[in-house]
């Protein structure tokens, strides 16, 4: 198990603000960050907007889906179609490159993200 | 009970054809005992694969099967035991250690030794051949030291030892030939030109022309002498001036044996006495010495078969040939020489390059005939199987050499394309088919699979690259196939869940998922199905905008940094002064990069996505309407001014581009269209390059289809001919659904033709004469698609909910994205290089 970082959380927008099953980017703290309202799923998950391939602030713009037997949750870069796991951040396409990935919580109709 | 003594086979010669023999020989019965005599002090290895001794591979490593193989086989070996006498009379043969052997049946594969030829001093130390192990194991020793070396013959061997002595590190090798040029039996005069250009490149200085008349030195050689006067000072030689089979046991038992060597065989095989066999090397078939493994393996499997009660019988072989050389490619196949009258030939030279190729085609332009390859041979096996399979040739059989212009690859499709009978690996006479097999049946995916499978690239190993490409082109196909279905989330075809979204009448994504797929879906089907959705109902995308590839979400075309850029439709290319000053002043007010596109439209650049809604907005009160340029649907209908104001002009093309536009504008295709009218034939709107184009004739319109520009160019194919206007659209309205309904996810007019079934033929009689009986259904689903045309501008500028999402930051609406950075130029802007 992951240590227990102490997260603030981030008041950011309403959950009706983000389109079902798919993403929309919010300004937190000064940073570009990418939330994914799950629909299908009843979750959330929020990661950095940035597509680290050509440095694009595209992702939550990007389609979401799941891949593999284990429905491994992932968006898909609008740009090239590079696609990221929205558990781990981790590139699916095999490169290096990896994003972040912050906690999301829906509270009363209200989503917060999990600032470190 | 007294058994019966199995009837004895003894093969003379524990060589590459003499093992392959007893290969052949024992998987198809135990019912002999076989006895082997070898002269040389090891067992039999790959003298083709000999150079590679030099490159580090060990004897081991060479040999073709270890010597276990013969004791678990139960052969009685005798190696380092040359045969000196065989006694017809008493069936015996004689070995130099005194053994007497009977046989029943006697099998010669004695092969054939280097020809030295009788120049006086090649008894000198320094002076070699290249055959054996043991040849190889001198020239390496002799090589160490030497400064200068020479090759005697400049033939496919004698080539190959000069590259060996270049790579043992000899500091000068030269090549003597007597004939006026390099390889005279492979190749052609321009060839051996070329082929002697790239040699000397590498370092390899070479001597035409020269007749070596003494090797001069005390024991050992330190010069050649030439008839010529010249002399060359060398400290080794190696001999490759021809092979001389080995037909001397045959002579002295009386066997019939040929004027110039070689023991005279018939199509079976069988030499003067019936029950004594020759194959390899020291055979002579037809006045033919064949100097290559893969025939030699083919008189093993005659005489296997004859033994067998089979009727294989040995009727020639093909002469082809690859040169191993490194560095250089050098291949020759069927007829390399034949000329005019009986063949036409094609050329293609370049001399920068250091390439030549020349193929013969029959008279009739039907066939292949043969050809030589320099400097480039990577098309050998294709055409080599070309000629071998009789294969007719494309219209333009100079592809076959050039290559398809525009760079494409083509010979994947190549290999696949031959049928299953072809010999691909001759040496151990693998076809296509069984390659194809292992990898579908045995799951096979590596050449070194292949080998371990079949054997296929374990003899000459020429073919090895064709089987790399059988492999792959299959495992392709099979992926193809694979890709056929949707994704992994999705186990249909696009055409399948086109029929089964139809009949389920399944309207939304989520709604198809939970019927017919699984998982939560991904990036590939999202789009698919929204497109098969939109060729269903053509209900608004917006209505499901997270499905749609970003650009059909933002209704405009995401560039570097993640602006969008706006294009009106702008239909033919007609476009007022009124309507021209509304895009500047628009372009101005948002700052946008403008610039004509090559579909006679306006594009605007650089626009954020909180601008959208208003830019349109503006766009639309001046009565524009989107241009789907983001969209899998149809671009532009180009046109030229036609009979309006030009004096070519038969109709009148305009009109009937902005007519058609507008019927089709905004339906969702399976990837974009685009299309063109030409008031005639000069085309001035490159009507045949669009996936439907048409040109004004006397009569009507020529109706063209499924052409293409882009990467990789297409011409379109003529559909109808004079038709007048009624008709065009409804073999239009028939064509674009029927190619809606049916191409794979992202397939172009041009390719889905290509794959079509039938092709045109089939395209015209469904379309034309409705030979599935589906046209009238087309129509009406066509119809069906152009009376819910809407603008999907107009509806997000008009529904507050959906324009609200056009932000970049949900939680700042008024806030642009700061990363979006431009730079000027020429008076405009453009984004910052990423
Ligand atoms: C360096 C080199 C490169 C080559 N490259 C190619 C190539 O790229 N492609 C190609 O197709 N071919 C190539 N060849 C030719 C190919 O190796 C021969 O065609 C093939 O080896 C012929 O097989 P064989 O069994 O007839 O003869 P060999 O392999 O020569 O075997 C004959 C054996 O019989 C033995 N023998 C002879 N007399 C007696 C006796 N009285 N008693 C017992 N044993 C005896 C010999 O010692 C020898 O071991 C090459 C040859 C050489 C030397
Ligand atoms: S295609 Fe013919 S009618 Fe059209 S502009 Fe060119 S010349 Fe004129
Ligand atoms: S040709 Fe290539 S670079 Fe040019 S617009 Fe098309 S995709 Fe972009
Ligand atoms: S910028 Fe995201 S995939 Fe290229």
């Amino acid at each position: 198990m992951e240590a227990v970082i102490d997260v603030t959380w981030v008041a950011v927008c309403r959950a009706t603000d983000i389109p079902a099953d798919g993403g929309a980017c919010a300004l937190v703290e000064g940073e570009q960050v990418a939330i994914f309202n799950f629909a299908r799923r009843g979750e959330w998950y929020a990661t950095q907007n940035l597509c680290p391939h050509k440095q694009q602030m595209a992702l939550a713009r990007g389609m979401i889906g799941s891949t593999g037997e284990a429905c491994e949750p992932k968006v898909a870069c609008p740009f090239h179609k590079r696609t990221f796991s929205l558990l781990t951040g981790e590139c699916l396409n095999g490169e290096e490159c990896s994003i972040q990935t912050y906690p999301v919580k829906v509270e009363d109709g209200v989503v917060y993200i999990g600032w470190a | 009970m007294v058994l019966q003594p199995l009837p004895t086979v003894v093969v003379i010669g524990n060589g590459m054809v003499g093992y392959k023999f007893c290969e052949k020989l024992l998987a198809k019965t135990q019912a002999f005992k076989l006895v082997v005599f070898g002269e040389e002090p090891r067992v039999a290895y790959d003298r083709v694969h000999l150079c590679e001794y030099f490159g580090g591979k060990t004897a081991d490593d060479l040999l073709l099967a270890p010597l276990q193989w013969y004791h678990d086989n139960t052969i009685t070996l005798h190696l380092g035991d040359p045969v000196q006498e065989i006694d017809r009379a008493n069936r015996t043969v004689h070995s130099r250690g005194g053994l007497v052997q009977p046989y029943d049946y006697l099998v010669l594969a004695t092969g054939s030794s280097a020809f030295v030829p009788d120049i006086p001093g090649v008894e000198k130390a320094g002076v070699m051949v290249y055959r054996t192990i043991e040849d190889l194991e001198e020239i390496k020793a002799y090589a160490a030291t030497a400064k200068r070396g020479a090759v005697l013959g400049g033939g496919l061997l004698g080539l190959e030892a000069a590259k060996a002595l270049l790579d043992l590190g000899v500091p000068e090798t030269h090549v003597i030939e007597f004939a006026p040029r390099l390889m005279p039996r492979q190749i052609d005069a321009a060839g051996s030109q070329m082929l002697q250009t790239k040699l000397e490149a590498l370092g390899l200085q070479i001597h035409l022309s020269k007749a070596t008349s003494s090797i001069g030195g005390e024991d050992t050689i330190d010069a050649l002498h030439f008839g010529d006067g010249s002399r060359l000072e060398v400290d080794m030689l190696v001999i490759s001036a021809g092979i001389r089979p080995r037909d001397e046991l045959a002579r002295l038992a009386g066997l019939e044996v040929g004027l110039r060597g070689g023991i005279v065989v018939n199509d079976e095989m069988q030499t003067s006495d019936p029950r004594i066999f020759a194959i390899g090397e020291c055979a002579l078939h037809g006045g033919m010495i064949y100097g290559l493994v893969a025939p030699g393996y083919d008189m093993a499997e005659v005489v296997a078969s004859q033994l067998t009660q089979g009727a294989r019988a040995f009727t020639g072989y093909d002469m082809s040939s690859k040169l191993k050389l490194i560095g250089v490619d050098v291949a020759s196949f069927g007829d390399p020489f034949i000329a005019e009258p009986h063949s036409r030939s094609i050329v293609f030279e370049d001399a920068h390059r250091g390439v030549y190729k020349r193929i013969n085609i029959s008279p009739d332009g039907k066939y292949l005939l043969g050809g030589v390859l320099i400097g480039d041979a990577e098309a050998y096996n294709l055409l080599l199987q070309t000629v071998n399979n009789k294969i007719v040739l494309p219209p333009h059989p100079e592809d076959l050499i050039l290559g398809a212009r525009g760079g494409e690859a083509t010979e994947g499709a190549g290999v696949l394309s031959l049928p299953d009978e072809a010999l691909v690996c001759s040496c151990e006479a693998v076809t296509k088919g069984a390659i194809c097999g292992a990898v579908t049946e045995l799951g096979i995916t590596t050449v070194e699979g292949m080998k371990k499978c079949n054997k296929a690239g374990t003899g000459c190993g020429g073919c090895v690259p064709m089987v790399k490409d059988l492999i792959q082109g299959t495992l392709l196909a099979q992926g193809a196939y694979i890709k056929n279905v949707l994704c992994e989330h999705f186990e249909y075809s696009r055409q399948e869940l086109f029929d089964l979204l139809k009949i389920n009448d399944i309207r939304t994504y989520d709604a198809a998922l939970d019927h017919f797929g699984r998982g939560d879906g991904c990036e590939t089907c999202k789009p698919a199905i929204g497109s098969i959705l939109s060729g269903l109902w053509n209900d608004l995308i917006v209505k499901q905008n997270t499905i749609q590839d970003t650009n059909d979400r933002y209704l405009a075309n995401i560039q570097k940094g993640g602006s969008y850029s706006v294009v009106p439709r702008i239909a033919a290319g007609e476009v007022t002064p009124e309507q021209l000053m509304v895009i500047g002043r628009v372009a101005q007010k948002y700052g946008l990069y403008t610039k004509i596109t090559g579909g006679q439209r306006i594009d605007l650049f650089g626009a954020h996505v909180s601008d959208l809604p208003d830019i349109w907005e503006e766009l639309i009160n001046a009565g524009f309407e989107s241009g789907h340029a983001y969209g899998k649907s149809l671009r532009t209908v180009k046109s030229c001014v036609g009979s309006t104001w030009c004096r070519f002009g038969l109709h009148d093309s305009v009109s009937l581009a902005i007519e058609i536009e507008n019927r089709y504008k905004g339906i969702r295709s399976p990837h974009k269209l685009k299309s063109g009218v030409s008031g005639c034939v000069r085309e001035c709107a490159e009507a045949q390059a669009k996936d439907f184009g048409i040109i004004a004739t006397e009569k009507g319109w020529n109706l063209y289809v499924c052409g293409n520009g882009g990467a990789k160019p297409q011409h379109a194919q003529l559909l109808a001919t004079d038709v007048d206007k009624e008709t065009l659209v409804r073999y239009l309205d028939r064509f674009l659904m029927f190619y809606i309904k049916t191409a794979d996810p992202l397939m172009r007019t041009a390719t889905w033709l290509n794959k079509l079934e039938g092709g045109l033929a089939y395209l015209k009689n469904v379309v034309i004469n409705d030979s599935l009986g589906i046209c009238a259904e087309l129509e009406a689903e066509m119809a069906l698609l152009i009376q819910n045309y809407h603008c999907e501008w107009r509806e997000v500028v008009e529904n507050p909910e959906l324009r609200r999402q056009f932000t970049h930051f949900v939680n700042a609406p008024t806030l642009k994205d700061p990363s979006i950075e431009f730079e000027p130029v020429r008076g405009q802007k453009i984004v910052k290089a990423w």
